[in-house]
């Protein structure tokens, strides 16, 4: 593995520390690649759940562990719409908007969200229970219309299904 | 038949499900699926075993004979049903090995994203060692020395499954070193993904693999040539790995055989239906089952609409009409109406539904889902979507619907490095050939009206 570059100095890590659990955890990725890059997006992953999101500050410190520079982290970063850059509510709900959603109501689903929770995409709660984001087809078809909140797949959801489902979410 | 399973959706969490009982699914005609449980819960490797698990390895193993096991796969042929229908054979007749050449990678993808498609996550969530068996065949063919399930991140259901099954397997000797005392050695790792459709092409695959950006990178070198990390890399299907197990164990005469006398293509196929149906499913048929059997299986259209139109197999595959419900459904027949077999999942249209408005929401999935790497794709999809919202909301202008075919065009095979743009494009020249008098009415401005405002690249 390369040697650890003295990123902070670069883009200012303001002190982020990554927990040492976490750190553990990214390590125990590399084992099952060839190149430490390759455990990128789960580094980004485990510093996700633990925060909620990825601040900047974290970047050049999964760099580190990492042994690569700070843009190739940045870069991945950037890339993947599951990787959230700014802070997201406890909850996150992925509302699928593809084609057999779209033919069984996803915009009645997406138009009952939006006046429930008084958000749209991108946008969180005022009281941060919920962010609102588009996802594409999440394979669940069958069940259409379908969303995930945090980890549950649901479908079909129907506008009345909304405040029962949405209550078991704190 | 199907209608013995109850509609048991009352609660709204989703479960992948297949439409056939236990009672109508046999191993000599089902091999994707006749061991799966009619309680929807997964087979472990205790069941799994009881139910001929892990028979082909064992007996690949114990012939010892890696290119027997390519020329069964070839001579079977075996298509590739992540939807591109590559020879899966062929493809693995091209991985370089032997020599001094380092042992390379069996790559799963996993990373189904495919609008209108959800049939790999009921082989992943319910039968996991039917796939660990068929990449431990594939590594044994292709002499890789490792294994990745690249998961798209969502599926955490998968995950979980597929992990405890890896870790079942292991324990079982089945994974790991010196498999079954063959002397053969190999490990699967799951690779979870982070969203983006383009993971699922697979050279942007390999990319993301790497932690890198899902671009995808220039062919050749074919990823069997060079893949993850320079090294031969195979990267099969979910479906298709899921298939190799029976064609070793059973031959390819008898895989043949499945499809009878509906098409040269052989085997069986997770075929599905969604859409406004009654009831939307997926179903092991034989190979070249048509349109027409696989609708009426799914209850025909909901509310006695009538059909319009219907994609065969995916948001990238051409629209087809309802007189091309009595084709069967093979790549080659379905490709010679203009559209792809794509993953054999039918997406249903009915009469009420707009087109322009269907192709809006596509072109939209696709303009998002462009990881930025051509032109064509990057600037052109979002140019698509916005003369598509102008020609819905009765905006459009004299020459937008030229415009399209030009754009469209633009996006052709050949134009971009991968599938993206060509996917992109399909449904639309097929709609704007089948339905184009519905684009002419979206023209409501005069000439040089209606585009002022620049394109909202990145906002659409």
């Amino acid at each position: 593995m390369a040697e650890p570059v003295a990123t902070s100095q670069i883009i200012g890590s303001d002190g982020f520390e990554l927990h040492p659990a976490d750190e553990t955890a990214i390590l125990r990725e590399l084992e099952h690649y060839e190149q430490p890059q390759a455990a990128c997006i789960e580094a980004l992953k485990i510093v996700q759940r633990r925060h909620g999101w990825v601040p900047d500050e974290a970047i050049p410190a999964i760099a580190r562990v990492l042994g690569i520079g700070p843009g190739a982290v940045e870069g991945v970063a950037t890339f993947y719409s599951l990787i959230f850059r700014q802070p997201v509510g406890r909850h996150v709900i992925l509302v699928c908007d593809s084609s057999s959603c779209f033919l069984t109501g996803f915009d009645e689903l997406k138009q009952a969200l939006v006046d429930q929770l008084g958000i749209d995409y991108g946008e969180t709660t005022n009281d941060s229970r919920f962010t609102l984001l588009p996802v594409c087809c999440l394979g669940a078809c069958d069940g259409a219309p379908a969303l995930m909140i945090d980890d549950d797949t649901y479908g079909p959801v129907t506008a009345d299904d909304l405040p029962g489902l949405l209550e078991g979410y704190p | 038949m199907s209608e013995s399973i109850p509609n048991q959706r009352r609660s709204v969490g989703y479960r992948s499900r297949l439409m056939q009982t236990e009672a109508e699914r046999r191993a000599d005609t089902h091999p994707l699926t006749w061991r799966l449980r009619d309680d929807g819960e997964a087979v472990w490797l205790d069941e799994y075993l009881r139910k001929d698990g892990y028979q082909s390895v064992r007996k690949a193993l114990s012939e010892g004979d890696p290119h027997a096991i390519i020329a069964t796969m070839k001579e079977a042929n075996v298509r590739g049903r992540g939807g591109a229908g590559f020879s899966a054979g062929l493809k693995w007749s091209l991985t370089l090995q032997g020599g001094d050449r380092p042992r390379g990678y069996l790559i799963c993808n996993a990373d189904e994203m495919e609008p209108g498609t959800f049939k790999d996550r009921l082989l992943m969530e319910q039968q996991p060692h039917l796939l660990i068996e068929g990449m431990i065949l594939g590594a044994l063919a292709n002499n890789s020395r490792y294994g990745y399930i690249f998961l798209r991140g969502e599926y955490v259901e998968a995950a979980r499954v597929l992990n405890r099954a890896i870790e079942e397997a292991r324990e079982a000797g089945w994974l790991g070193p010196d498999i079954n005392g063959s002397g053969f050695d190999f490990d699967i790792a799951v690779h979870t993904g982070a969203g983006r459709y383009i993971c699922g092409e697979e050279t942007a695959l390999i990319n993301s693999l790497e932690g890198k950006r899902a671009n995808p990178r220039a062919k050749p070198p074919f990823p069997g040539q060079s893949g993850a990390w320079g090294k031969p890399s195979v990267v099969n299907n979910v479906e298709t790995l899921c298939n190799v197990p029976a064609v070793i164990l059973n031959g390819a005469g008898w895989y043949q055989g499945l499809s009878g006398d509906r098409t040269d293509d052989g085997g069986s196929k997770l075929y599905g239906c969604s859409g406004p149906v009654d009831n939307p499913g997926l179903w092991e048929l034989p190979m070249g089952t048509t349109g027409m059997e696989i609708l009426d299986r799914a209850g025909g259209l909901r509310d006695n609409r009538q059909l319009k139109a219907w994609l065969p197999g995916g948001a990238s595959t051409g629209f087809l009409l309802p007189e091309h419900l009595e084709l069967p459904l093979d790549f080659d027949t379905v490709g010679k109406e203009g559209s792809r077999l794509g993953t054999g999942l039918l997406t249903v249209v009915p009469d009420d539904m707009s087109m322009v408005s269907l192709m809006r929401n596509l072109e939209q999935f696709f303009a998002r889902e462009s990881c930025g790497w051509c032109t064509p794709c990057r600037d052109g999809l979002p140019w698509v979507v916005k003369l598509l919202q102008s020609l819905e909301q009765g905006q459009g202008e004299p020459g937008d619907i030229e415009l399209l075919d030009k754009l469209a065009a633009d996006c052709g095979p050949g134009l971009t490095f991968c599938a993206h743009a060509p996917g992109a494009a399909m449904p639309l020249q097929t709609a704007l050939r089948h339905f184009r008098h519905e684009f002419e009415q979206g023209v409501g401005k005069p000439r040089g009206e209606a585009h002022q405002d620049p394109i909202p690249v990145g906002e659409v």
